[in-house]
C-alpha cells in the first residue's frame, strides 16, 4: 500500500514535483536574464526620461530655491495687509544673492507666467539693489508698484511650495486667482483646450477616412488568390516603407496652389486660374496627408483578421437566401470588428501624437496639440507647461494603448 | 474574387464598381510617390509639371537637382550622419532586442504581458513626448548634441520593431527541431548555428531593417537632441521644406523612394526564404 502512495521521484531520489519546480524556476530565471539587458537599457534611455518629464510638469523649485528667506519670513504673514519690514528685508537679501549668482531670470519667468509684470518688477528692482538702503519696505515700494500689491505676496507665498498644479491648469486654459480659486483664462488666451479637441476630432476623422479607404482594400487583398494579393500588398507596403518626410513632401507638391492637382484642374477647366483650391496649410492638408500616411496601419490589421474568415461563411449565408448586402452586414462585417478595433485604435493613437505632418502641411488651422508641445519646448521655453501638455496627451495615449493591449495584445501586432 | 456563377446582374455591376473603387484607392496610396519621380527631373525650380515637361520636350528635363544634391556638402554630410546613426543604433537595437526576444519566447517567461507592453511602448508614446523627455534627460547627463545621445535615443525607438519581428519568428519556430538535432548527436552550439540561426535569421534581419528605417526616417528626436553636427537627412529635408523649398528635396525624395523599394524587395525575399525554410510554401 505504501508503494502506491509514495511520491514519484527522479533517478537521484528527489521528488518529481520539487525537481520540476526547480527546472521551471531555472528556466524562468534564464528568460528574465535574457530580457534584463534590454529592460535595463530601456529603463535608462526611455522610462526614466519619461518619468522625469512627468515630474517636471509639477515641479516648482524656482521660488523656494531663489527666495528662501522671503518664504521663511512669510510664514507668519496674515495675508490681510502688506507684509512688514522683515519680509522686505529678506526679499532684498534674497534678490541680492540671486543677482550675484545670476539666477533671477528663472524666478522672474516663473512668476511672470502667473502674473504679468512680475518679470519687470524683479528685473527693475534688481538693477536698483546696489543703492538700496533701509527701510527696505519704502525703498521696494518705490522701486516697483507690484511690491505694493497684496496679490504679489499671495503669489509668492503660494508658489513657495515645491510642487504646483499651475502648469496643468494652464495646459487646460485655467489659472489660479491670488486667492487660490480656479478660473478660466481670458477668451483670447484659451488655446490649449480647443487644440486638444481639434486633435481628437481630426484624428477621429482621419481614423474614419482610413477605415473607409482601407476596408475595401483589405477585403480585396484577403479574397484574392495569394499570387495576386502578394503583388498588390507591395502597393500597400511601399508607402509604409517610404520616408514620412517624402510622403509629406509629395502632398505639398500635389496640393499646393501652384501644385499638380490645381494645375490639372485649371488645365481641365474645372476651376478658374484665379480660383485655385486652398488645399494645403489648413485642415484639408493635414487630413489628406495623414490619411495617406496612416492608411497602411489600418489595412494591415484588417487584412490579417479578414484572412482568417473562411469564404464558406458568406456562401452559406447566400445559400440560406440572404441578399448580398444583408449577408455582408450580418455575417462578414461582425467578424471583421476585431480588425476594425485594432486598426482604428492604432491609427487613432498614432494620429493624436503626430507632429511632423501637421507642422508641415497644417498651417495655422490644421495644427495639433503636439505642435504646441514643440512651441513651448523651443520657442516660449515654458518647459513646465510643455511637460504638462505632454503628460495629458500621454495619459490619453496610454489609456487607448491599454484598451488596444486588452483587445488585441501588443504581441499580435504584425509589421508588413 | 471570381464572380460566382449564381451572381445576379446587379452583383456583377457592383463587382466591377468595387474593383474600380479599389483601383482608385491604390492610386491614392501609390500615386503621390510616383508623381514626384518625374517632377524631380524638372528643369525649372517649380514643384509642378511645366509646359515643356508635358510635351516631353527634352529641354524641360534635367538632372540639375540631382547634381545639386550630390555636390552639396550639407546634403552629403547629412547622408553620412544618417548612415552612422542608423547603422550604430540598428546594431545596438538588434543585439539587445534579439536577446530579449529569446527570453520572451520562453514558455516560462514571468510577467510576459507587462514586459512586452513596456518594450513596445517607445513605438506607442508619441515621438514628440519621447523627444521632449529625452531632451531633458540627455541634457542633464551631457549626452545632448552628441552622436552617442542620438544613437541611444534611436536604439530605444528601434527596439520595439526588433522585439516584435523576432518574437513573431520565434513563436512560429518549431522547438522539436532542437530536440531532433540533439537526438542526432549535435551539441547545443552546433544546434544553434546549424538549426536555430538559419531559421531565425530572416526575422532578425527584417527586424534590423525596421530598426534602421526607423532611425533613418526619424525627425523629431533628432530635432530636439541633436546639435548642428549631427544633422541627418530627415532634418535637412525638414528644414528644406520649412525654409527654402527647392526641387532638390524632390530629388532626395525620389532617391529615398528607390531606397524603400530596395528595402521592401529585400524584406519580401527574406519572408519567402523564411517560409521556404519552414516548408510553408513549396519551392
Amino acid at each position: 500500500m505504501s508503494d502506491s502512495a509514495a511520491p514519484l521521484t527522479t533517478a537521484d531520489g528527489v521528488p518529481l514535483k520539487v525537481s520540476l519546480r526547480r527546472a521551471v524556476r531555472r528556466s524562468k530565471f534564464k528568460a528574465l536574464l535574457l530580457v534584463s539587458p534590454l529592460l535595463l537599457f530601456l529603463g535608462i534611455a526611455f522610462v526614466i526620461p519619461i518619468f522625469e518629464m512627468l515630474s517636471r510638469s509639477v515641479a516648482n523649485p524656482e521660488v523656494s530655491t531663489s527666495l528662501p528667506r522671503t518664504v521663511a519670513a512669510l510664514e507668519n504673514w496674515d495675508r490681510q495687509a502688506l507684509p512688514d519690514e522683515p519680509v522686505f528685508e529678506a526679499l532684498v537679501e534674497d534678490l541680492r544673492e540671486g543677482q550675484a549668482a545670476r539666477n533671477l531670470g528663472l524666478l522672474a519667468s516663473r512668476l511672470n507666467y502667473e502674473r504679468s509684470g512680475m518679470r519687470s518688477a524683479i528685473n527693475r528692482t534688481a538693477r536698483g539693489l546696489g543703492s538700496m538702503e533701509p527701510p527696505y519696505r519704502e525703498a521696494m515700494l518705490d522701486a516697483h508698484a507690484r511690491w505694493g500689491e497684496l496679490d504679489t505676496w499671495k503669489l509668492i507665498e503660494r508658489e513657495s511650495s515645491p510642487y504646483t498644479m499651475t502648469y496643468y491648469l494652464s495646459a487646460l486654459d485655467r489659472h489660479l486667482t491670488p486667492d487660490g480659486e480656479i478660473t478660466m483664462a481670458p477668451d483670447n488666451q484659451q488655446i490649449h483646450v480647443s487644440l486638444f479637441w481639434r486633435t481628437f476630432w481630426m484624428s477621429g476623422l482621419i481614423t474614419l477616412m482610413t477605415l473607409l479607404l482601407g476596408y475595401p482594400i483589405a477585403f480585396l487583398l484577403a479574397n484574392l488568390p495569394l499570387r495576386h494579393s502578394n503583388l498588390l500588398m507591395i502597393l500597400v507596403l511601399l508607402p509604409f516603407w517610404t520616408s514620412l518626410l517624402v510622403r509629406t513632401t509629395t502632398w505639398i507638391a500635389i496640393l499646393q496652389s501652384q501644385g499638380v492637382l490645381n494645375d490639372m484642374m485649371v488645365f481641365l477647366g474645372v476651376i478658374a486660374d484665379e480660383a485655385r483650391w486652398q488645399m494645403i496649410h489648413n485642415k484639408i492638408g493635414t487630413v489628406v496627408a495623414m490619411t495617406h500616411i496612416l492608411l497602411p496601419f489600418m489595412i494591415l490589421p484588417l487584412y490579417s483578421v479578414m484572412k482568417t474568415i473562411p469564404p464558406s461563411y458568406m456562401r452559406a449565408a447566400r445559400s440560406l437566401g440572404g441578399r448580398p448586402f444583408l449577408c455582408f452586414r450580418r455575417v462578414y462585417f461582425p467578424l471583421t470588428i476585431p480588425g476594425i478595433a485594432a486598426g482604428g485604435i492604432l491609427v487613432f493613437i498614432l494620429s493624436i501624437g503626430y507632429y511632423i505632418t501637421p507642422a508641415l502641411v497644417g498651417g495655422q488651422s490644421g495644427r495639433f496639440i503636439t505642435n504646441y508641445i514643440a512651441y513651448h519646448m523651443q520657442t516660449s521655453l515654458n518647459w513646465g507647461l510643455a511637460a504638462a501638455i505632454a503628460s495629458i496627451l500621454l495619459f490619453v495615449v496610454v489609456v487607448f494603448y491599454l484598451v488596444f493591449n486588452r483587445l488585441v495584445g501588443v504581441d499580435k501586432v504584425k509589421l508588413g | 474574387m471570381a464572380i460566382p456563377s449564381y451572381a445576379t446582374r446587379g452583383e456583377r455591376i457592383w463587382h466591377y464598381v468595387f474593383l474600380g473603387l479599389c483601383a482608385l484607392i491604390f492610386l491614392f496610396l501609390v500615386g503621390p510617390l510616383l508623381v514626384i519621380i518625374p517632377l524631380s527631373f524638372n528643369a525649372q525650380p517649380y514643384f509642378t509639371f511645366t509646359q515643356e515637361m508635358l510635351t516631353f520636350d527634352p529641354q524641360g528635363y534635367s538632372l540639375r537637382w540631382y547634381q545639386d544634391f550630390f555636390t552639396s556638402s550639407r546634403w552629403l554630410n547629412a547622408i553620412k550622419n544618417s548612415f552612422i546613426i542608423g547603422i550604430a543604433s540598428t546594431i545596438l537595437a538588434t543585439v539587445l532586442g534579439t536577446i530579449a526576444a529569446l527570453g520572451l519566447s520562453s514558455r516560462h517567461m514571468p510577467a510576459r504581458g507587462v514586459i512586452m507592453a513596456l518594450l513596445i511602448s517607445p513605438m506607442i508614446v508619441p515621438l514628440i513626448i519621447s523627444a521632449a523627455a529625452m531632451f531633458f534627460f540627455f541634457s542633464r547627463i551631457n549626452l545632448a548634441q552628441t552622436y552617442l545621445g542620438v544613437i541611444l535615443a534611436h536604439t530605444a525607438l528601434g527596439i520595439p520593431f526588433v522585439v516584435i519581428t523576432v518574437t513573431a519568428t520565434l513563436s512560429s519556430f518549431d522547438t522539436t527541431l532542437i530536440r531532433a538535432a540533439h537526438s542526432l548527436g549535435a551539441n547545443p552550439t552546433r544546434t544553434f548555428f546549424k538549426v536555430v540561426l538559419p531559421l531565425v535569421t530572416p526575422g532578425v534581419v527584417s527586424g534590423a531593417l525596421f530598426a534602421f528605417i526607423t532611425s533613418f526616417d526619424e525627425v523629431v528626436v533628432v530635432l530636439f537632441i541633436a546639435g548642428p553636427e549631427q544633422r541627418t537627412m530627415p532634418i535637412q529635408m525638414w528644414s528644406g521644406i520649412r525654409e527654402q523649398i527647392s526641387p532638390t528635396i524632390l530629388a532626395v525624395a525620389t532617391l529615398l523612394v528607390l531606397l524603400s523599394m530596395l528595402l521592401l524587395t529585400t524584406l519580401e525575399l527574406l519572408r519567402r526564404r523564411g517560409e521556404r525554410l519552414r516548408g510553408l510554401t513549396p519551392g
